[in-house]
């Protein structure tokens, strides 16, 4: 471990220098040469070339206009200490032989109306190939409310499952072999609800809970800095999440129990950099949770992953995964003292992005997907999650979600990407563009730091307004035509209604009241009581793990917004600051 | 010299929804634009909205669904409004509504509709023409 006062700082200070000198992988005498020569080059023969041609300017990039021309060896720092996949510092994949040994998990998220009709939809999949399940809650569930609070008129089923208590979990898990599949579940404010609910289910069938595989969200950083479905105040939720980190690492050791995700901080408008020096920052922050639950990072980094986006730009995007695990690794080995191999990989799920998808001519958005894809194929993802044509309409059907999965399939099997490991690793540009966005990554930490962390920035609204920032400047640049999107502000066509999309009636909402009425008729609502009273005192005793009572509660059949509502009461509900 | 007195919006995403990069956006434009703008702050209920807008004394109210909740908390804003005897609001409306819903939004009152792509420009010409009217 290296022991310096401000390792971000010394991080930025160490890239200063390495752009100073010769960095490159060729020898002095044969960098002078080359620099020579692109000099020459850019004199006779570039400059006369471009004043007679127009330059096009920079798509939908971060970097607007750094990016040059070409890119040689002169631009890329030394990375001949990375050349290996499996290796420190992992730029080039977290794993030996890549796709060439296992391919990445075809992880397509689905959920809509009641438990039945998503039991549905994922019996679908299987049958398909998928092999992952993947499932998306509606708001009421994200936010902890049942289905027969009046707050959720309209919203039941609407964009996810439902899911009011553990009989929903039930007969949305039915038939599925929770002992074969890895589930994962995007949950996040009640994702200690949820997997105890999982967990009570797998327990119902017999099924030992410590050879369950899956992951919950949980990521509660990332909703208040962009997809803002939370149901309490920062410190609550991080204490809520410290104790899964403690219960999980002892009773469910294959749980991933965090998926630290990029995704939602990148659709509410960031840019390449700040999803990823974000998202990382926010991964640094549960790490030191962790060591504050008492848990060595060796015992539970490796059931921390990472949840990226994919969007247009292909060169950065791919970039981006490179440089994440870089600096992953980077930072647990320098910064954290980590030695266990295993800890220092970053493994991820990528899905491409749903910002990107036009209303507009929808059939397009199959090109936007698969070209996303490919940069997060080419990036090294571990499961990746390909948007349906439709989802800038509505949730998808069940013909575009087969083509969205067919498209990993084509990608797989038939253009030879995966023959090797990392195969844009050494060109140059994309050599820089890691080195670039691990420098500007730094710049974030160090000012997140200087702030007193995320969970500051986070209520300062630092972190917030940087990303409201972005989204304003690109919005702006696609009004002035500077940045193009096809059939938007370019090539656009004016169009019937082009495609025929899902609806979810209002019956979802019915026939979920109707249930929630029949368990609270049914059920001991003595033990009920007693068991909200205990989890009542687990949350107002930091110090005890509040998970146990979670489980004792839901097996009693409470709801999900009677146990959130004990939250609620205990913590407080959060308002955050201003932004606009 | 003009007299004319600057437009006042609410802008606000009624029940629960918090894809809330586009009413940002919308916000600042509407600024940039000239207008007063007053945002809502995440999560309100239709009720909560209705009497922002009393209380802020607006004249015009932008409401934005991201998640399939347009038919039941837009029209409740409205109703909200008439049951306190307010008529002169206009409310515009934006999201992700299907084109089939449109129509019923207009006979409710709710104007607009804008869907994914729209340009700013296009929301303020039809701000500046609804409070007009």
């Amino acid at each position: 471990m290296l022991k310096i006062n401000n390792y971000w700082k010394y991080k930025l200070e160490e890239n200063r220098k390495k752009n100073q000198v010769n960095n490159s992988t060729i020898n002095n005498e044969s960098f002078e040469k080359l620099k020579n020569q692109l000099s020459e080059w850019e004199k006779n023969i570039l400059e006369p070339w471009v004043n007679k041609s127009n330059q096009s300017t920079n798509q939908n990039t971060t970097f607007d206009d750094e990016i040059k021309t070409i890119y040689t060896p002169l631009d890329s720092a030394d990375y001949s200490n990375q050349y290996f996949p499996g290796s420190y510092p992992f730029t080039r994949g977290p794993y030996p032989d890549m796709y060439r040994g296992k391919k990445w998990t075809m992880r397509m998220f689905s959920g809509f109306g009641t438990p039945n009709d998503t039991n549905k939809r994922l019996k679908y999949l299987v049958k398909q190939g998928q092999t992952g399940l993947s499932i998306a809650f509606d708001m009421p569930t994200l936010y902890g409310y049942d289905a027969d609070n009046e707050r959720c008129a309209g919203e039941v089923g609407k964009c996810g499952c439902n899911i009011s208590s553990l009989k929903d979990m039930e007969i949305l898990l039915d038939g599925i072999p929770l002992d074969k599949v890895s589930t994962s579940m995007t949950i996040n404010a009640p994702a200690s609800v949820l997997t105890a609910m999982y967990a009570t289910v797998a327990k119902k069938n017999n099924i030992q809970i410590n050879t369950l595989r899956g992951t919950v969200q949980t990521d509660i950083l990332k909703e208040y800095i962009a997809q803002k479905e939370w149901a309490y105040p920062p410190d609550a939720h991080m204490r809520i999440i410290k104790d899964m980190m403690e219960y999980c690492t002892k009773e469910m050791p294959n749980w991933n129990y965090i998926s630290i995700s990029g995704y939602h901080i990148r659709e509410a408008g960031s840019n390449a950099v700040q999803e990823l020096a974000f998202t990382l920052a926010n991964g640094f922050t549960y790490l030191e949770l962790g060591q504050q639950a008492g848990l060595k990072i060796e015992k539970f980094a490796p059931r921390l992953s990472f949840f990226f986006n994919c969007c247009m730009n292909f060169c950065e995007e791919i970039a981006k995964f490179r440089a994440a695990r870089r600096i992953w690794a980077t930072v647990l080995k320098e910064k954290y003292g980590v030695k266990d191999k295993r800890s220092l990989l970053l493994r991820f799920h990528t899905q491409t992005s749903g910002a990107s998808l036009t209303w507009q001519q929808p059939m397009n958005n199959i090109i936007r997907t698969t070209i996303e894809a490919l940069a997060g194929v080419l990036g090294g993802t571990q499961s990746l999650h390909t948007n349906s044509y439709d989802e800038a309409w509505a949730l998808p059907t069940e013909d575009a979600v087969k083509i969205a999965l067919r498209t990993q399939q084509i990608i797989a099997e038939e253009t030879g990407v995966t023959a090797t490991a990392d195969p844009l690793g050494g060109s140059y540009y994309i050599e820089w563009l890691t080195d670039k966005m691990e420098e500007q990554a730094y710049q974030y930490f160090d000012k997140i730091d200087s702030m007193g962390g995320v969970v500051n920035a986070i209520k300062n609204g630092y972190l917030q307004k940087e990303i409201a920032e972005t989204a304003y400047k690109t919005q702006l640049k696609i009004e002035k035509d500077q940045d193009i999107i096809v059939g938007v502000n370019k090539y656009n066509e004016k169009e019937d209604k082009p495609i025929d999309t899902l609806r979810v009636d209002l019956k979802a909402q019915e026939i979920q009241i109707k249930r929630l009425k029949k368990i609270k008729n049914e059920r001991n609502n003595n033990k009920v009581k007693e068991s909200l009273e205990r989890l009542r005192k687990a949350y107002s005793n930091e110090n005890e793990n509040c998970m146990y009572p979670t489980i004792e509660a839901v097996n009693s059949y409470a709801t999900l917004q009677e146990i959130i509502d004990i939250g609620r009461d205990v913590f407080g509900e959060w308002t955050e600051p201003s932004i606009f | 010299m003009s007299s004319k007195k600057k437009i006042r919006i609410l802008v606000a995403k009624p029940g629960l929804d918090a894809h809330d990069r586009g009413v940002l956006v919308l916000c600042r434009a509407l600024r940039d634009a000239g207008m007063e703008v007053i945002y809502s702050g995440l999560l309100p209920t239709p009720q909560k909205v209705a009497q922002i807008a009393i209380d802020e004394d607006v004249d015009a109210i932008a409401l934005s669904s991201h998640n399939g909740a347009h038919l039941t908390a837009f029209p409740e804003v409205k109703k909200q409004l008439e049951s306190k005897g307010i008529n002169d609001i206009a409310i515009i409306g934006g999201g992700i509504i299907p084109e089939e819903d449109k129509n019923e939004l207009e006979n409710q009152g709710i104007s607009g509709n804008f869907g994914p792509g729209t340009s700013m420009e296009t929301i303020i010409d039809h701000i500046n023409k609804s409070v007009k009217k």
